[in-house]
């Protein structure tokens, strides 16, 4: 039996309304429907999709924190809403917007707490907060208030606050959302040894394409609650279509730049717009563009999660 | 909600390492520490005077004199004094929901209520306990002194902790319906204690019966203390109430038990 497994699940919520007067009309909304997949041990899975696609609820049902309306989970074998304790001692869980750490405690003694809830023995518990100490940079931090920390160590705590307790999956809600770019990289750097080393199985929720692109083989897009797309990051893109853009400044205006597989589909003085298919390479239109114009400066633009998501509906539905 | 092969202490022990580590947390500003603890005792200390002051112009109240009516406010003060130290955040549940706080809990292998009482666990009622506990010690002088009473008063201190507790717990729990509530449970849990500071002789029958089979508030101190002053029950209720603390704190703190459960329930499958 795979680590995760998920079958026609459903969620739906109640809503009350004021509609006129005093009375409050409830009306039924689905957050999860119809939704199934399943994950093996070690696999590092994207759950990605728009705002309101369903990805927290998923993540409370398999934690055990809301029960689910209809279908079944199994994660580790356990039913989550069921088990919820005995399931809590397997995984960890992140809350990207929100932390597990006391506010007012320094980081060791947040630390010192989780060690008392999990009962994580005391060698084990030194061994990995030594190894993530070091791999999360936190040492110099250990005894500065949580509430002093930066977005970016304070995730870095929260992080290694889920892990103490050799957790076999580890959920990560919007794990960098906020962060700047260097503590992107380091935070999407440290998950990958994880998995490496340790088998830990993870499944992240992100708004970030290059979390994704940068660590994770398996994407499931969900929107409207329902799964609608489960498989390689690159097979997301070729079906959608979806495109990269190249943003060039040129030292002059001009006209048109033209380079073998791109387009140029906006110009606007010296700044031009070029799209490409978003599982090509980058480098020979970079370097295409640089040799032919007089180029000021160069970015690149990555599909937002909602055009690749309108883009593979357009892709996969029949159009009316 | 069984903890594995810990058994049924685990929680309990869970539940004392958290409030250790917080109260560790706390020592590091012995100073605010301290002066927290001497804070509440003073405040609380011209509670009292309050009482003295008013027996200076009446000589019993209810048909209770100053010594009997200090035996009551010190048994009543030091259960809710014990109960507010053990409950800990419970009071503040719905802040929990609000700011998903008890999302986080719920991840995490220890039973919800233990956690949350345990949760910024202090010491800051060490005042109101020590000033209602010297308020007792001297009202206890008065007293004289069998064996049994010795019990009973025992069974008095535990059992007024438990109906606190389960008071307090139990009005908490609106907050997973509505979360702005609190200060409707306070209505019952200070409330409560406030009117057990006096004897119940002092109103209507109808309160006291309330108080006795509705609300088990009466158990805290009234009925137990009626036994160590050796008095017979002003209203003409059996003397064997007065032994029957024990069960109403157990009836409650089931009540409130069953009550939480479903206020996590409630949370759990509304997920509001």
């Amino acid at each position: 039996m795979s680590l995760i497994e998920v079958r026609d699940l459903e969620r739906t919520f109640v809503l009350r309304r004021r509609s006129g007067g005093l009375r409050r009309a409830p009306s039924t909304v689905p957050a999860v429907h119809d939704l199934s997949f399943s994950i093996e041990a070690g696999e590092m899975v994207g759950y990605i999709g728009p705002n309101g696609a369903g990805k927290s609820t998923t993540i409370k049902m398999l934690t055990g924190i809301l029960v689910p309306t209809s279908g079944e989970i199994r994660v580790a074998g356990l039913e989550p809403s069921a088990r919820r304790t005995d399931l809590a001692r397997r995984i960890g869980v992140v809350f990207g917007q929100r932390t597990t750490l006391w506010w007012d405690l320094p980081l060791r003694d947040s630390f010192g707490l989780l060690q008392k809830i999990y009962r994580v023995p005391d060698d084990r518990f030194r061994r990995n907060l030594d190894e993530f100490l070091e791999l999360l940079d936190l040492g110099p931090l250990l005894d500065t208030p949580v509430r002093q920390l930066s977005l970016g160590q304070r995730m870095r705590g929260d992080i290694a606050a889920a892990l103490l307790h050799d957790p076999e999956i580890l959920y990560l809600d919007e794990p960098t959302i906020g962060l700047d770019v260097i503590s992107k990289g380091r935070l999407r750097e440290f998950l990958r040894t994880l998995n490496a080393e340790r088998g830990t199985t993870l499944l992240l929720t992100t708004h970030d394409l290059q979390d994704i692109e940068a660590l994770c083989r398996r994407v499931i897009v969900i929107d409207h609650g329902t799964a609608i797309f489960d498989g390689p990051l690159t097979d997301l893109h070729r079906q959608g279509g979806s495109t990269r853009t190249l943003v060039v400044d040129l030292v002059d205006a001009g006209p048109a730049i033209e380079v073998p597989g791109a387009v140029a589909w906006k110009v606007e003085g010296p700044r031009q717009w070029l799209s490409f298919p978003a599982d090509a390479s980058a480098a020979p239109i970079v370097a295409a563009v640089a040799v032919a114009y007089d180029v000021a400066d160069l970015s690149i633009q990555e599909p937002a999660i909602e055009d690749v998501i309108r883009d593979l509906y357009s892709a996969t539905e029949p159009r009316p | 909600m069984a903890d594995g092969s810990l058994g049924v202490l685990a929680p309990a022990r869970s539940y004392v390492d958290i409030a250790v580590l917080w109260v560790r947390a706390a020592w590091a500003y012995p100073t605010s520490f301290l002066m927290l603890i001497l804070g509440s005792l003073l405040i609380t200390a011209l509670d009292f005077v309050g009482i003295w002051v008013m027996f200076a112009s009446i000589d019993t109240l209810g048909g209770f004199g100053l010594r009997e009516i200090a035996l009551l406010y010190g048994a009543t003060g030091v259960g809710i004094g014990f109960a507010d130290t053990l409950i800990g955040s419970v009071e503040r549940i719905g802040i929990y929901v609000r700011t998903g706080r008890l999302d986080q809990m719920l991840t995490k292998p220890v039973p919800l209520l233990v956690q949350v009482c345990a949760d910024q666990f202090t010491l800051r009622r060490l005042g109101r306990i020590s000033q209602a506990g010297i308020v007792f010690g001297w009202a206890a002088t008065y007293v004289d002194w069998t064996p049994a009473r010795v019990l009973v008063a025992l069974m008095m201190v535990v059992s007024s902790t438990v109906i606190f507790f389960a008071l307090f717990t139990g009005f908490s729990c609106i907050q997973f319906w509505t979360t702005d509530s609190s200060e409707f449970a306070n209505a019952f849990t200070y409330g409560g204690n406030t009117m057990t500071e006096y004897p119940l002789s002092i109103f209507p029958r109808e309160i006291m019966l309330a108080l006795t089979f509705v609300l088990p508030i009466a158990f805290v101190n009234w009925y137990p203390c009626l036994y160590l002053l050796g008095r017979e029950d002003p209203f003409g209720l059996p003397t064997w109430l007065q032994f029957c603390s024990p069960i109403a704190a157990v009836v409650s703190l089931a009540g409130a038990l069953l009550i939480w459960r479903s206020g996590v329930r409630h949370y759990t499958s509304t997920g509001s």
